[in-house]
Parts: C-alpha cells; sequence; structure tokens
C-alpha cells in the first residue's frame, strides 16, 4: 500500500520533450513510473522516449488514460498547464516547475478544485512511492521501501530525511514533497490524514518550514484525527526576521510564522519535534521501538 | 521586489488612486526648486529607503517655508536613518520625495495582502491609521476589517459596502469616496502582479475625500518577467550587494551575525544547517542556497561571497545530491580553492547522487584544510569544533 500513487499509476508528462521534462522523465521511467506519454503542443504524433507525445491533454488522456500529469512547462506557463490538466479529467497533477507566478497559481488551484483535481507543487520535488513509482526529480536510490510516510515543504530535507529513515533500517511508504511557495496543492492537512488510513504506514515524518501557517493548522488536524506517532523538524529556527529564505513562502513577517511558534504548537499536539533535522532518523527509530 | 513610496505614488496615480502632488530629489538644490514648483504653503520632506518607520526616525518631517525646506533637505539627505526595519545599520538616504502637505481629518490604514490561508487576496482597513497594524491586530483586533476578494469574481460592491461600513463611515459621498478607492487599489494589484500594498497612513480629507498620504509596494518577483515597467523601478542601492552578486550566479544568499559559513543546495536543508549548527553551539554566518545547477564556477562564487565576511572562521559545505552531483561539486570545491584563497578550514559533507565518486576526487585532491563529515550532524560538529580553533 501508499498513498496516492503507486505502479499502476498512468502518467503522462506536461513539457515532456524539453531539457528538463526529458532528463526527469527518463529517472522516472527508469525507475518504474508508469509513463504512458507526454504534451508538447506541435509535437503530437511523434515518439519520445518509446513514449507517444499528443499536442494536447485532452488527447493524451483519451488515448491512454492517463490520470496523473507531472508538469515541467517553463514558469509562465504552468498556469494555464495545470489548468488544461483539470478540463482534460486528471486526478492528480505533480508541478514540478519553480518561479510560477503567484496570480497564476492562485487561479489556476481555484481551478483545479473546482474539478476535483488534487495538485502537487509547485516548485517541489514531487512524489515517490518507494521502488513502485517516482513522479518527480527527487534521487530514487534514497527511498528504500518501508513503514514511513514523509511530507515535506524542501526538496533536499526530504532526501535527508529519508536517508536518516532508511540508514535506521527502516523504509518509505511515500514520500510527498509538497513545496515552499505561498501557493501550493496538497498540503499536511490532506495528505496525515492518508498516511493515518493506510495501512501500511506506521509513522510520519513531517518537515516544515517559516512562513504561513500550515504548520499551525497540521498541528491541530494532529491531535483531532492523527493517531499514528509524528516525528517533524521545522526549519529555519535561526532564520532572521523579514527575509526570504530561498522559498518564496520562507519568510517571517512580523511575528508570525516562526519556527518557536510552529514547534510548540506541534508538541502541544503530541508530536516528536527535533530541533536539528540530523535527528530525524534517531528520533524515528525512538518512536517505532516503543 | 519592493519599491519606493515615490515610485508607488507614481503608480496609484497611473490607476487614477488619490496622490498628494510631489517630486522627487537627489540634491538641497532640486529640493528647493521641487518646493517651489509645488507652491506650498507647507511641505512634507521624506526621505526614501525601502523601510518603514522613516517618521519615527526623524526621515519625514514638514517644512512651513523654502528655507526650512532646504534646512531639512540637507539634514535627511545623507543621514543614516535608523528604523526598526532596516536593523541597527541604518540606511544611507540617496533620494527625498518633497510633497504637497494635505489637509488631514483622520487617518486611516488601507492595505491589500495574499491571504496564504484564504488564497487569495485580503483588503485590510482600520481606523487606526498611522500606528504599526501589528500592534492594532494584537492590541484591538476589532478595530481592523479584513474583506476577502475572489480574483474570480472581481471586486464587487459588496466588498466595498463591507469595507465602508466596516470602517464606520456613514456619510454617502464618503462611502463612494472610499469605495472607489479600494476599487482602483485593488484592480492595479492585480494587473501589476502586486505581492502587497499598504498604505499608512490613508487620509480622509476636510472634503471627504481619501487621499494615499504613504505608499509602500511589494511585487511577485516571478511575475517580473512580465511586468516591465515594475521591473524598471528596482533600486539595487536599497538590495544588500552581497546577496545581488550571490543572485547573478543563480545562489540564494542571506547574510547573518555568526563565524560559520554555510553552502548548502536547497532552501530547506541550507536552513536546517543553520539550524543545526546553532543547536551545536555554533553560530551560522549566513544562509547559502547553491540551487539545483551548482557547478564549479558556482561553488567558486559561493566560497568567495562567504569569504568577503571577516567573522567567518570555517566554512560548512552539506550536499545532498538529487538532481546536483556530488562529484561536480567535489570538482567545484578543488576548483575554487585554486581561485580563491580558501584560508579557513572546509567541513565537505556530500551525500546522495555520486557520493563515492566525490569522496574519492576529495581525497586525492589532499587539500590542506579539508576536513570529511560522514553526515549532517557530524558534519556541523567538526565545523562547529573548526570555527573554535579545536
Amino acid at each position: 500500500m501508499s498513498i496516492l500513487v503507486n505502479k499502476d499509476s498512468k502518467v503522462i508528462v506536461q513539457g515532456f520533450t524539453g531539457k528538463e521534462g526529458t532528463f526527469h522523465a527518463e529517472q522516472c521511467i527508469a525507475y518504474g513510473t508508469n509513463i504512458v506519454g507526454g504534451v508538447t503542443p506541435n509535437k503530437g504524433g511523434q515518439t519520445h522516449l518509446d513514449k507517444p507525445v499528443f499536442n494536447t491533454v485532452n488527447e493524451a488522456v483519451k488515448t491512454t488514460g492517463a490520470t496523473v500529469s507531472m508538469i515541467f512547462v517553463p514558469p509562465a506557463f504552468v498556469g494555464d498547464a495545470v489548468m488544461e490538466a483539470a478540463e482534460a479529467g486528471i486526478e492528480l497533477a505533480v508541478i514540478i516547475t519553480e518561479g510560477a507566478p503567484v496570480k497564476d497559481m492562485q487561479a489556476a488551484k481555484a481551478y483545479a478544485t473546482k474539478h476535483g483535481m488534487m495538485t502537487i507543487g509547485p516548485n517541489c520535488p514531487g512524489i515517490i512511492t518507494a521502488e513502485e513509482c517516482k513522479i518527480g526529480i527527487m534521487p530514487g536510490m534514497v527511498f528504500k521501501k518501508g513503514n514511513v510516510g514523509l511530507i515535506s515543504k524542501s526538496g533536499t530535507l526530504t532526501y535527508e530525511g529519508a536517508n536518516q529513515v532508511c540508514n535506521e533500517g527502516y523504509g518509505i511508504t511515500t514520500a510527498v514533497g509538497i513545496g515552499g511557495d505561498p501557493i501550493i496543492g496538497l498540503s499536511y492537512k490532506q495528505i496525515l490524514p492518508m498516511f493515518e488510513a493506510d495501512p501500511e504506514t506506521k509513522a510520519i515524518v513531517m518537515i516544515g518550514e517559516i512562513g504561513g501557517d500550515l504548520e499551525i493548522q497540521a498541528a491541530k488536524l494532529i491531535k483531532e484525527q492523527i493517531t499514528k506517532p509524528v516525528v517533524a523538524f521545522i526549519a529555519g529556527q535561526t532564520a532572521p526576521k523579514g527575509k526570504t529564505m530561498g522559498h518564496a513562502g520562507a519568510i517571517v513577517s512580523g511575528s508570525a510564522g516562526t519556527a518557536k511558534e510552529k514547534m510548540e504548537a506541534l508538541e502541544a499536539a503530541g508530536v516528536k519535534v527535533v530541533v536539528s533535522p540530523a535527528e530525524i532518523g534517531k528520533a524515528i527509530k525512538e518512536v517505532l521501538s516503543k | 521586489m519592493n519599491i519606493h513610496e515615490y515610485q508607488a505614488k507614481q503608480v496609484f496615480a497611473k490607476y487614477d488612486v488619490p496622490v498628494p502632488k510631489g517630486i522627487m530629489v537627489e540634491s538641497v538644490k532640486d529640493a528647493v526648486e521641487a518646493a517651489k514648483e509645488l507652491g506650498g504653503p507647507v511641505w512634507v520632506v521624506k526621505a526614501q529607503i525601502h523601510a518603514g518607520g522613516r517618521g519615527l526616525g526623524g526621515g519625514v518631517k514638514l517644512a512651513k517655508t523654502l528655507e526650512e525646506v532646504e534646512a531639512l533637505a540637507d539634514e535627511i539627505l545623507g543621514m543614516t536613518l535608523v528604523t526598526h526595519q532596516t536593523g541597527p545599520e541604518g540606511k544611507l538616504v540617496q533620494k527625498l520625495y518633497i510633497e504637497d502637505g494635505a489637509d488631514i481629518q483622520s487617518e486611516l490604514y488601507l492595505s491589500v495582502v495574499l491571504d496564504r490561508k484564504l488564497e487569495m487576496p485580503l483588503i485590510m482597513a482600520s481606523t487606526e491609521g498611522g500606528m504599526n497594524i501589528e500592534d492594532v491586530a494584537e492590541k484591538t483586533p476589532e478595530l481592523i476589517v479584513t474583506v476577502p476578494v475572489d480574483p474570480s469574481i472581481g471586486f464587487q460592491g459588496f466588498h466595498g459596502r463591507e469595507l465602508a461600513f466596516g470602517l464606520g463611515i456613514t456619510d454617502k459621498a464618503e462611502q463612494k469616496n472610499i469605495i472607489t478607492f479600494a476599487q482602483k487599489l485593488f484592480k492595479l494589484y492585480m494587473e501589476l502582479d502586486a505581492e502587497m500594498i499598504e498604505i499608512n497612513p490613508l487620509v480622509k480629507t476636510g472634503k471627504g475625500e481619501f487621499i494615499a498620504l504613504d505608499g509602500k509596494m511589494g511585487f511577485d518577483n516571478s511575475a517580473l518577467g512580465r511586468q516591465p515597467e515594475i521591473a524598471a523601478m528596482r533600486d539595487l542601492t536599497e538590495e544588500d550587494p552581497d546577496e545581488v552578486e550571490a543572485a547573478k550566479y543563480g545562489l540564494s544568499y542571506v547574510a547573518l551575525d555568526g563565524e560559520i559559513g554555510c553552502m548548502v543546495n536547497g532552501a530547506g536543508l541550507a536552513m536546517g544547517t543553520m539550524d543545526t549548527i546553532n543547536h551545536m553551539g555554533g553560530t551560522p554566518a549566513n544562509f547559502l542556497d547553491v540551487g539545483g545547477s551548482a557547478n564549479a564556477e558556482t561553488v567558486a562564487k559561493g566560497f568567495e561571497i562567504i569569504l568577503k565576511n571577516p567573522k567567518v572562521k570555517a566554512i560548512f559545505v552539506n550536499i545532498f545530491g538529487g538532481i546536483v552531483r556530488c562529484d561536480r561539486i567535489a570538482n567545484g570545491i578543488i576548483e575554487a580553492t585554486k581561485i580563491t584563497d580558501v584560508n579557513v578550514p572546509v567541513i565537505v559533507r556530500l551525500d546522495g547522487t555520486n557520493a563515492p565518486e566525490a569522496a574519492e576526487i576529495l581525497k586525492n585532491a589532499n587539500i590542506d584544510n579539508l576536513i570529511v563529515g560522514d553526515d549532517l550532524g557530524d558534519g556541523a560538529a567538526k565545523a562547529v569544533a573548526a570555527a573554535k580553533g579545536e
């Protein structure tokens, strides 16, 4: 078991024939992802990486029965691509592209929600169900199959966390990188209950960062709905106020969105909060050997 | 990206949002000329820096004669203005805005920001103009009116009514004025990909009209490509020169106070590395994300920027290679030590894609002050020890 995607998920790639799209689609196929085709306008009818190319998402969905799309189009076209996927009946769009304008994402997410399409990202590493299906840009070899679900705003902290979990002799069910932009798709609120419902997932690693209040909302939800042990790390305890730390959404505005406030809320919800990402592996070992 | 008050007011004027007349100047002589052109009888001399709290810091003053304009311009131009937003080092004032004095009956507050929870723009207003809005929110939240506006329907009549009644405006002409004002502001917020607009104070004149006495605007960096007129307003002298230099090479850099320089891939891991150093009793000197396409040149540039800071006593390179291949980073480190004189211990932790190859490359290079960290915790501990001279 896993959440959201598995070896049977039929995936298309929007921005399939571009440099990034090509490189990462190839890696995903090598990992075992069932990529059934891709979309690049005006290249319909061609074959790329031994998969069919379509002009529109609609055509790709009708022909291949794809339900998931991995989006690599340039930032200015992300909004358009997400709405196209929603209109075509895609169920989950994983948006890897970095630098999409906030206004476009706002409109695209509202439209996706209206059409019942889930989104992950933008500006994220994607989602991986260990040893089955990788939709994104993470290094596949880090994610060994196991019983820990992982959700993170940060790409490299996803790898760091998964690596430590695996080094302790455990493994990953599914890892989701939700991205750190001001407007993102699926977040803790939706994904934590999925891990709770997944029989294979025995513990959850949750990685957050400064800015916004998604982690505070998550703390409330954990207290009410999550019975599985959760280990959390919040990046940016040493970040100065009013400065954007790499991710567009990672900013402490005034007194809101600090690491401290988030860590306290999570601790109060019964979460095992670690002060350094170097302690994620040990913490998982501790909660799972109880 | 933020812009100056005088630029924000140019943008407002373009959208027909009422502002007092004013002229930006860069010399005392021009300040007097500007005052003459505006005519008086009173003027406000305002320091133009990208930070709030200018008035309290002594950067905004009222002049009643041309002589006073001259004296104040002379006083404020070239001063280092310290406000709660500039940090203790303050900011050098290089531009002034000479503005017509306004007929102030009352001061309000008005802003448009992105509400991340609602995922739509939010208009915020308060009768407590001129105050720090965070203080108002904390002490008297009931005095803040919030009106979320869904962009798919745009600014409707009911949004305007919520705002006007929320502010306790009962005069019909005044209601119409504030609604029109907010409507125009929302239009420009959407059309120009603004991130936030703050008008504090927004003043009501004796005639019941509303004028933006101040103007602060920030824009979505990701949208600047399609907003060339806004992008052209960028004032690089207001930004940290090291941050600007770093950005040219795709590096995201923020200077901090400590002693351990950090070079990391990914924003989250970069913050996590700082936190780990801090937790182990050290102090991070900077945030530096080398990004997804790091190569020898960017790594060398990273070292150069970190080493500009004389406080740095050790550098911790922490890379978890996903897209970034560790062997490339290893080569980058070797190249960098050839180009730049790296005179402090460098602790290197490379994990992920091609990590074994990278370890081999570093071992064979035989660099004197290079220390290998086995994992994040080990690397951070070694960096803290090295910075202490242990």
